[in-house]
């Protein structure tokens, strides 16, 4: 049991993923399927962002304060200051920033997907007029078996 | 050598620097512009020139990896493994110029087949879909980053999805084949995402080399790293239409526009396979234990399951373009069966039979097309005297259908006969009974299509019989250079098995580790000139 605590994002994760799965598999409904894998392609991004949590870290942001701090008045403050932070890093612990950025770029790939997947669902719905698959199969069932194109 | 070098002096300096970024990079900037543009035949054009150049710049690549060794591009001129690295070698620079020469062919098809199908104001949208398309394949082929592999892998897939319902204008069926193509796709690359999240948890890298040599340090009994090829095999074999995650493949390719469909069956799913070959030899390493396994019994037993499948299959549809279809998947059955032997032997007759297939179907895909654009059938019913009334169209479907077949003098027999070869070395007699029996199942759903152009009598309207309706230059060309291809590949079979043997050479050398530094980035040839 403590075991499921320590490790309760990844629980929740698999949860998540197999949710997702079973409604994009079970439901006859496009919309429902549609639902389905945000929910699955959105465990994935929990578990990015989980596994870039290190124990004991801060956010990884760099406060102004310890930009300005560096001293010896060159003019390349910013530089020096990054420097500085970058020493300081060193010694304050931060969560990983890169599973961040990477799991930026995957919502907007699953926004993306999700847009074209309800497209094509309201252009389905145009020349069926039902979005339910049992429907459309049922519809198709001639077409498919005389297999004249139109 | 000699040669060699003076070709190289034929391909400009840029192209030798930064031949391997822009191979992606000027696809993606064009589709702006032919997004923007209302003129169909300008774009159509924009199109042709930039898949032009990147056969000029592919072959470039090649012929630089053929004389120089491996190239490494470093993106933005950041260093991997922090930055994300490009990398060609002589496993990925044969699959571009596949993959551009593909394009190129099937650009000068699309002029008649897209005016035909999608309609006037969508064509300059639907050209920039396409360019995305094969930019982002071109992506998947060329980057050695395993996120960015995921993002081209998405980036390909989502203009997919949409040019596959772009087929809705012919066929209703389209859009909910692309809704399912969508559903499965979504589903595979979601897998192969976890897959790189679990090493990028065990590694600390993304860079591929980098993960390869910090996984030779976890070694194999690595559970989180035994799970993340479990999840990346999975992922790709949805995009690769490996046997029983194959049910997207069938409606993509029977309904989506003719055009998209040629360059789809010979471009996709061999990038995928790339993917696969890159992952599970060069990034984990194939003398481990549960590699091992996963080649020997996932990909040859599923290969040999669909091949017998999916062949079966193919006999009992109505459609000529499910027939190919399904074809498809049995011939990916077939490349799957000489990676999971593992063996040069083995993995040179699948890297060959991607290079082959591809130029068959895609011809087969084109004559397909063809048929539609001039009488509008799709049914193998309705081909009774194609033989007559499209003489050279069903010349060059029927050239492409005996390659695929494998009658010895082809392309297609010269893969089946090293496969053969490779699985007689390994001592498994039951796969060379499988590749007999399959071949003879193509025999029976191809020259069922070849009866009926040929042996049945040219129908008749209103008691006339049809007169003789050739397809357009612009359709017999590209179909006639896939077509001969296939032949000349067969007859002469050297320049694409020293291809398939140097990529076969590659994967044996096993984890490939080496990232160089920054001064590595230009090669020294350059210096030369």
């Amino acid at each position: 049991m403590s075991e499921l605590f320590e490790h309760f994002n990844f629980a929740v994760v698999i949860v998540l993923m197999m949710v997702g799965l079973y409604v994009v598999f079970a439901s006859n409904n496009m919309i429902k399927k549609l639902v389905g894998l945000s929910v699955f392609q959105t465990s994935v991004f929990l578990l990015y962002i989980s596994m870039s949590n290190v124990d004991g870290g801060q956010p990884p942001i760099i406060a102004e304060e310890d930009l300005h701090v560096a001293e010896g008045g060159g003019h390349d403050v910013v530089a020096d200051g990054v420097a500085e932070g970058a020493h300081q890093a060193a010694e304050v612990l931060y969560s990983n920033p890169l599973p961040h950025v990477l799991i930026l770029t995957a919502i907007v790939v699953g926004v993306a997907t999700l847009a074209i997947g309800l497209a094509l669902v309201v252009r389905i719905r145009e020349v069926y007029g039902t979005i339910e698959e049992d429907e459309i199969d049922a519809l198709d069932y001639e077409i498919n078996l005389e297999g004249a194109a139109e | 050598m000699q040669f060699m070098s003076l070709i190289m002096t034929v391909f400009p300096e840029w192209i030798l620097t930064h031949g391997a970024a822009s191979v992606v990079v000027v696809p993606l900037m064009f589709a702006v512009l032919t997004a923007l543009n209302p003129n169909a035949k300008i774009a159509w054009a924009t199109v042709l020139a930039v898949t032009a150049l990147c056969v000029f710049t592919s072959l470039g690549l090649l012929l630089q990896v053929a004389s120089h060794g491996p190239i490494h591009y470093n993106m933005g001129g950041w260093v991997p493994p922090l930055g994300i690295g490009y990398y060609v070698d002589g496993l990925n620079a044969p699959i571009l110029l596949l993959i551009s020469v593909v394009a190129f062919l099937c650009t000068i098809y699309a002029l008649p087949s897209v005016a035909a199908e999608v309609e006037p104001k969508k064509k300059g949208p639907f050209y920039a879909a396409f360019l995305i398309s094969f930019a982002g394949l071109l992506g998947m082929v060329v980057t050695a980053d395993a996120f960015n592999v995921f993002v081209f892998l998405e980036v390909s897939s989502i203009s997919t999805y949409v040019l596959v319902g772009m087929g809705a204008s012919r066929d209703r069926r389209a859009l909910t084949s692309s809704f399912n193509y969508l559903i499965m796709g979504s589903i595979g690359a979601t897998f192969f995402v976890v897959g790189i999240g679990f090493l990028y948890m065990q590694t600390g890298t993304l860079n591929m080399m980098d993960i390869a040599r910090v996984l030779q340090d976890i070694g194999p009994n690595d559970r989180v790293v035994q799970l993340a090829f479990a999840f990346i095999v999975i992922g790709l074999g949805l995009k690769l239409a490996m046997f029983p995650l194959h049910m997207w493949l069938p409606g993509a390719y029977a309904y989506a526009p003719s055009f998209f469909t040629a360059f789809l069956a010979a471009t996709a799913t061999k990038a995928a396979l790339y993917l696969l070959l890159r992952f599970t030899f060069t990034v984990f390493d194939p003398s481990w234990d549960f590699v091992t396994t996963a080649l020997m019994i996932l990909l040859a037993g599923l290969g040999i399951l669909g091949m017998l499948a999916a062949s079966l299959q193919a006999i009992f549809q109505n459609d000529l373009r499910r027939v190919l279809a399904y074809s498809s998947v049995a011939q990916v059955g077939y490349m799957l069966l000489g990676i999971g032997m593992a063996t040069t032997l083995g993995l040179t007759a699948g890297y060959l039979h991607m290079i082959n297939h591809a130029m068959m179907k895609g011809a087969l895909f084109i004559a397909a097309g063809a048929f539609w654009y001039r009488f509008g059938i799709t049914q193998v019913c309705d081909m009774r005297g194609l033989g007559k009334t499209m003489p050279w169209t069903m010349a060059g479907f029927t050239l492409a259908g005996i390659s695929l077949i494998g009658v010895p003098g082809t392309a297609g027999f010269v893969s089946k006969l090293t496969l053969v070869r490779a699985a007689a070395e390994n001592g498994w007699w039951w796969a060379i009974g499988v590749i007999v029996v399959t071949s003879i199942l193509a025999i029976v759903y191809i020259g069922r299509i070849i009866e009926q152009a040929y042996f049945q009598p040219v129908p008749e309207i209103d008691g006339k019989p049809v007169v003789r309706n050739e397809a357009p230059y612009t359709m017999l060309i590209p179909l006639w250079i896939m077509a001969l291809s296939a032949l000349a590949f067969g007859i002469n079979a050297e320049w694409t098995t020293s291809l398939a043997e140097a990529a076969a050479h590659v994967l044996d050398a096993g984890p490939n580790t080496i990232i160089p530094g920054a001064h590595d980035v230009v090669p020294s040839v350059i210096g030369g000139h």
